[in-house]
């Protein structure tokens, strides 16, 4: 009885305070890691004059100032955040829920043909719904210039299927932090086809790609190139 | 966190609704929302956090602790706190952008200190 009582007392105390935590405040502890991608991808903005680099992970104030301070053009878009709108929920023919990629490269990513040099895509694949995986791909291509390199963080199996979702600061030439995204707006379509929205710990991880799968995923694209990294993260350098 | 007071800055309340262009020569706090265009050269505009505004904004410092539909040109600063939701391109010379704050867009560091960019 004790114990019913202590896991009933408990389960209040913890949904008290989530309820209490502001998730502005909490500041996720950040992890560094070593970028073999990054290091390659340094070495073109550090011999080149300006260059124009398109994030598409959290907005991040060290990336921000490592291209400003060295003369690049940083365009900064959160795709993963974008992609919880809940007008983008749609059902296909199947009767499957999905999300309109037509209104997501409507809404996002709306740049001239061959305009950056980089697209940082961090972990964003691994992440984004499976209906968008391919469209935005297939935009990337058309928004890189010939030559253009995009960098992807792809997890390996042994990653496991719990995998927190995190965003990227660099901090050095082949460094990086990584800090747990916390928080994500769900969206569904009620029975009466009303939207709901709620908001739940991180994104989880929608799939795990093989070199096969990657390598199909970008097959549009001049060359590929895979560093395995020791955190179960294959790391992927594509040339357009 | 409440509007700054001083005697050269003008304040629009969260309840204040304004469509147009709007243009001055003191400093502007914006809490309520606007829509159209905002040109104050040489005076700082700063958006509350219970601010919506929806233009595009010329001044001398920028700061947003709400929402910024628009392009930012400001010919000293920007600054970004946590709460801010910025859809746009900014253009200036220091930028600074707290842990939180959302931007979609280009930042372009521009003018005679290029290279001293101060995102914290």
């Amino acid at each position: 009885m004790a114990s019913v009582t202590q896991s009933f007392m408990k389960f209040f105390r913890s949904s008290g305070s989530r309820e209490a935590v502001n998730p502005a405040q909490t500041a996720p502890q950040k992890l560094s890691r070593r970028s073999s991608g990054l290091g390659e991808l340094a070495r073109m903005w550090d011999t080149t004059e300006v260059l124009t680099v398109l994030d598409l992970g959290s907005t991040s104030p060290s990336n921000i100032r490592h291209f400003t301070e060295r003369g690049h053009r940083i365009y900064s878009e959160d795709l993963l955040t974008a992609s919880t709108d809940p007008r983008l929920v749609t059902k296909d023919e199947q009767g499957n829920v999905v999300l309109d990629s037509r209104q997501f490269l409507a809404d996002n990513l709306v740049y001239p043909a061959a305009h950056f040099d980089v697209v940082l895509c961090w972990n964003l694949p691994d992440y984004l719904h499976e209906s968008l995986v391919r469209p935005v791909v297939g935009r990337l291509w058309s928004v890189l210039k010939p030559g253009g390199m995009l960098l992807a963080f792809f997890h390996t199996r042994d990653a496991g299927p719990d995998s927190p979702c995190y965003r990227f600061h660099i901090v050095g030439s082949d460094a990086l932090e990584m800090q747990k995204i916390e928080l994500r707006r769900e969206t569904r379509r009620g029975p009466t086809g009303a939207v709901h929205t709620a908001i739940s710990d991180g994104f989880q991880l929608q799939r795990v790609f093989n070199n096969r799968h990657i390598e199909n995923l970008f097959r549009d694209f001049a060359s590929i190139k895979f560093f395995l990294a020791r955190d179960n993260v294959r790391e992927v350098l594509v040339v357009r | 966190m409440g509007a700054p007071v001083s005697a050269n800055l003008a304040q629009i309340g969260k309840s204040v609704v304004i469509k147009g262009e709007l243009s001055g020569s003191e400093d502007l706090y914006v809490d309520g929302q606007v829509e159209g265009s905002i040109a104050l050269k040489g005076n700082s505009l700063t958006v509350g956090p219970n601010g919506q505004v929806k233009a595009n904004v010329e001044a001398k410092g920028v700061v947003v602790q709400g929402k910024l539909d628009g392009n930012v040109q400001a010919s000293d600063r920007v600054e970004l706190r946590k709460s801010a939701v910025v859809n746009g391109d900014i253009s200036t010379q220091r930028i600074s952008i707290e842990e939180g704050a959302y931007l979609k867009g280009k930042v372009d560091i521009q003018g005679k200190s290029e290279g001293k960019s101060a995102a914290k």
